[in-house]
């Protein structure tokens, strides 16, 4: 077999969500009153970014094998906590933005010392500390307010040229800031293996606990960029429970319709983040065609199911029946 | 030692798993530009001795010497570092990354504090060549791959890790002859590069053909060590013979031989590469052994027969008639009533976590329960006499079965089994990690339920539970039956000869064209 075909079996879950999107996206635009207007696709971009930042997080730790339910409570506290940061001048916004970020990425440095180092299950261990991060952010905000630094917000929610999504390049950057390098560097790799086949990895030197422990912090920070592009759309901090809840499930249906197995050891974050924005297109196509938004959790639903369902042929061709529930 | 420095020395070692004892006191002795054979029968403790090595293991007493200083292993990654490589029988290979990724996966080439793809690949399409596998593609997922194929990449794996002793553990027991041959000139290779290679195999040939000296275990200790050919199959089956016999055993029936119908038969079983075209018949009354080495096939066929495997080619019988079985509730069934005892009582026999009442009543729930709601009284009459019989030893019965000794929950996952009172038993390895006592207990119940009329098909790894139990033994070797032996003719010697497929009195190595299934234990 030739080289690129490797390659396309490997991509095939983000070439999948790649595709899905943009069926939605041209069945959207085409649609719309308006069309394909750099105003339109500024709108969905905005709308798909922070689902998008989620989702990479939470890509991070299922690729490990794990799963964090935290992700959308580090979402809210940093957005609350950004609200009261991200202000003044330039120097004192990006103290801010530092300590915003910073924040994320211990919330998850928490998790991962406890999963890892703690031995609990990733599944408890996020329940809780995504409490606790809610609980904070409460304190922080207990009713929706604050402010932020109104020409950041408005040059990173605006557009670039007149034409592109500034939000589109900054999740573009991140990217290539955070993702390329992690899934390229040894860590990452253990990710990775650990997720795929923890014994192997262990029985071949692979430095496990250390890519675990790379692999929450950095969905830590992932979910607080999300966070701070929150308050820069809203230009306040809420503390409001259900998005937060809402942001963490939807996180964990992007990642399985961008391709990426809950099983651990495969799938990417670009898939993921394709995964996020066809999920949020599927509001904006129930708009379009006129339905009662009251059906979208409904569409959601069996979108996902059907995505799910393709996943689960290979259990067809299973020979042992004590294969399936390895 | 004449003249050649050891380049590894294991002094003293012993090894306890609970009340087992694994090694004791074992040796071992390693020259570098030589290939070294480790032989051993079932439980010999050659593959403790080998994850001692390599790290997997740390030992309870003993040491360890390199180049003559003395070194100990925290992890597998420490032996690699010290140029310990070891290709285990259980692939360690990671699924879901390309053959490349694993292959340099302990020590990645770096650029920039990345992973340079370019330089990984070039190590891997040479480690595939020196492997002789050139034909593998790096970017080719693991998971895709044949077993033939993912052991080839565990040996260039192995390679390119530049080991200085390089340990093959049951390493070609999925390769093809074509395979083996590539992998013995690579093997010859490096010997003649000077290092180090230990070979355990049960593959009497591979051993003539490769090895310039040989060790053998008995009872986790080593009780030979010869230069290579100096020694005959004879003399070598005679050094693995001469475990204690410590178990007693209730006498066997004098019994005429084939007066009972079989109750269970096989005709023409196969699946995959695993089974090859078993016949067997057991008949009430009868307890039949299934012999071997570890991982001849013989754990699929007792799956076979409860219907977990799917795709099976060939006919089951139940008195005669032709049925099929497509699930273990099926098989359960009254109108077949057959029961599995599976070889892992942890994961495929008890809820741990769950009391030994709802353990025991598991499998009968349907019998005990009318519409739908379970009979207490009469569950508990059933766990009472169930309790009595296995002489069980439990503080009480809502205790969780976790909570209990190894060779207790062993008697949990058996009465479970008997409540349903099956007139089929399989049993999988059923003694294995429990004492003496309760095996004792278990050899005296499987007789008891044999004079009973229960046709009992019993899978040992332990020679003398064969030969002590059995009416009838029939040994496995690469998914087929190679020998049956009956009455006196089941002796240690007999079996370890046909296990290891060296035919008939004068001892005649078979050369293997196709290979055995993987997962040969030690």
């Amino acid at each position: 077999m030739k080289d690129w075909r490797y390659w396309l079996a490997e991509q095939r879950g983000t070439l999948l969500a790649f595709g899905i999107f943009i069926v939605m996206f041209t069945i959207y635009t085409s649609n719309h009153p308006a069309g394909f207007t750099a105003n339109v696709v500024q709108t969905a971009s905005n709308k798909g970014v922070l689902l998008a930042f989620v989702a990479m997080a939470q890509t991070l730790v299922v690729i490990t094998a794990g799963i964090d339910l935290s992700v959308g409570m580090i979402f809210l506290l940093t957005n609350c906590l950004a609200s009261w940061l991200v202000i003044g001048t330039g120097i004192e916004t990006a103290f801010g933005v530092v300590a915003v970020l910073g924040t994320g990425l211990l919330c998850g440095a928490i998790n991962g010392a406890i999963v890892i180092y703690g031995r609990l299950q990733p599944i408890v261990t996020t329940i809780a500390t995504g409490a606790v991060y809610f609980g904070i952010a409460l304190l922080l905000r207990p009713f929706p307010g604050g402010s932020v630094n109104e020409d950041l917000a408005d040059a990173l929610t605006g557009r670039l040229f007149g034409v592109v999504p500034a939000s589109l390049v900054a999740l573009l950057a991140i990217v290539l800031v955070v993702w390329v390098p992690f899934s390229r560097s040894v860590l990452g790799r253990a990710a990775y293996a650990a997720g795929s086949s923890e014994m192997a990895a262990y029985m071949s030197g692979v430095p496990i606990r250390r890519g675990k422990f790379a692999a929450y912090a950095l969905a830590g920070l992932l979910a607080a960029i999300g966070g701070l592009f929150l308050t820069f759309f809203t230009y306040t901090g809420e503390a409001a429970y259900a998005s937060g809840n809402a942001y963490t499930l939807f996180s964990i249906a992007a990642v399985v319709l961008g391709g990426v197995s809950l099983f651990g050891g495969k799938g990417s974050a670009i898939g993921a983040i394709f995964g996020a924005l066809a999920f949020r297109t599927i509001g904006d196509l129930l708009f379009v065609f006129d339905f009662d938004p009251l059906w979208q959790p409904l569409f959601q639903g069996v979108i996902l199911l059907i995505a799910v369902s393709l996943g689960a042929f290979a259990l067809f061709r299973v020979r042992n029946r004590l294969e399936w529930f390895l | 030692m004449d003249g050649a420095v050891p380049l590894f020395r294991m002094e003293g070692i012993s090894k306890r798993y609970g009340g087992v004892r694994a090694l004791e006191k074992a040796e071992l002795s390693v020259t570098p530009g030589s290939i070294h054979a480790i032989l051993g029968e079932n439980g010999a403790g050659k593959s403790t001795l080998i994850k001692v090595m390599a790290g997997v293991v740390a030992p309870d007493e003993g040491r360890m010497m390199l180049d003559g200083s003395e070194v100990s292993f925290a992890s597998p990654a420490a032996a690699n570092q010290a140029g310990i490589v070891c290709i285990f029988q259980e692939l360690s290979l990671v699924p879901e990354l390309s053959v490349a990724d694993n292959i340099v996966i302990s020590d990645p080439p770096k650029r920039f504090g990345m992973i340079d793809r370019k330089a990984q690949r070039r190590i891997a399409e040479e480690a595939l060549a020196r492997a002789g596998a050139a034909d593998i593609h790096p970017l080719a997922l693991v998971k895709d791959l044949p077993l033939s194929r993912r052991q080839m990449v565990e040996i260039a794996k192995a390679l390119a890790r530049k080991p200085r002793i390089l340990i093959l553990d049951e390493a070609t027991s999925a390769l093809t002859a074509a395979d083996v041959a590539k992998i013995f000139g690579v093997l010859k290779r490096l010997r003649s590069e000077g290092l180090a290679l230990l070979y355990i195999s049960h593959r009497m040939n591979e051993i003539a053909e490769l090895a310039d000296q040989c060790t053998v275990y008995r009872n986790g200790r080593n009780v030979a060590s010869y230069a290579a050919g100096s020694k005959s199959d004879n003399e070598v089956v005679e050094l693995m013979i001469g475990r204690e016999y410590s178990h007693i055993f209730p006498p066997k029936p004098v019994r005429a031989p084939a007066i009972t119908a079989p109750v269970l038969e096989a005709r023409k079983l196969s699946w995959t590469d695993r089974l090859d075209n078993i016949s067997l018949t057991v008949g009430a009354g009868e307890v039949v052994g299934l012999g071997g080495l570890d991982g001849q096939g013989q754990r699929e066929l007792l799956l076979a027969f409860f219907g977990v495997l799917r795709g099976l080619s060939g006919q089951i019988l139940i008195d005669g008639k032709p049925v099929a079985i497509a699930s273990p509730a099926k098989a359960r069934r009254d109108r077949i009533g057959m029961a599995l005892i599976p070889e892992d009582r942890k994961t495929e026999g008890l809820m741990l976590p769950m009391t030994v009442r709802e353990n025991l009543s598991f499998a009968a729930l349907d019998r005990l329960s009318r519409a739908g709601i379970i009979d207490r009284a009469a569950e508990q009459r059933l766990i009472d006499e169930m309790v009595a019989l296995l002489a069980i030893k439990t503080a009480g019965l809502d205790i969780p079965v976790g909570a209990l000794s190894g060779g207790n929950q062993q008697k949990v996952v058996i009465a479970k089994w008997l409540m349903r009172q099956p007139r089929i038993i399989l049993l999988n390895d059923p003694t294995r990690g429990i004492d003496v006592g309760t095996k004792q207990e278990l050899y005296q119940l499987m007789r008891k339920l044999a004079d009973q009329g229960a046709a009992i098909l019993f899978y040992s790894t332990d020679y003398d539970e064969l030969i002590g139990c059995c009416d009838r033994v029939l040994v496995l070797y690469d998914g087929a039956v190679k020998r049956a032996l009956v009455g006196a003719e089941i002796t240690e010697r007999a079996l370890i000869a046909s296990a290891l497929n060296i035919h008939g009195e004068e001892m005649k190595v078979k050369g293997m064209a196709k290979t055995p299934a993987r997962g040969a234990d030690a």
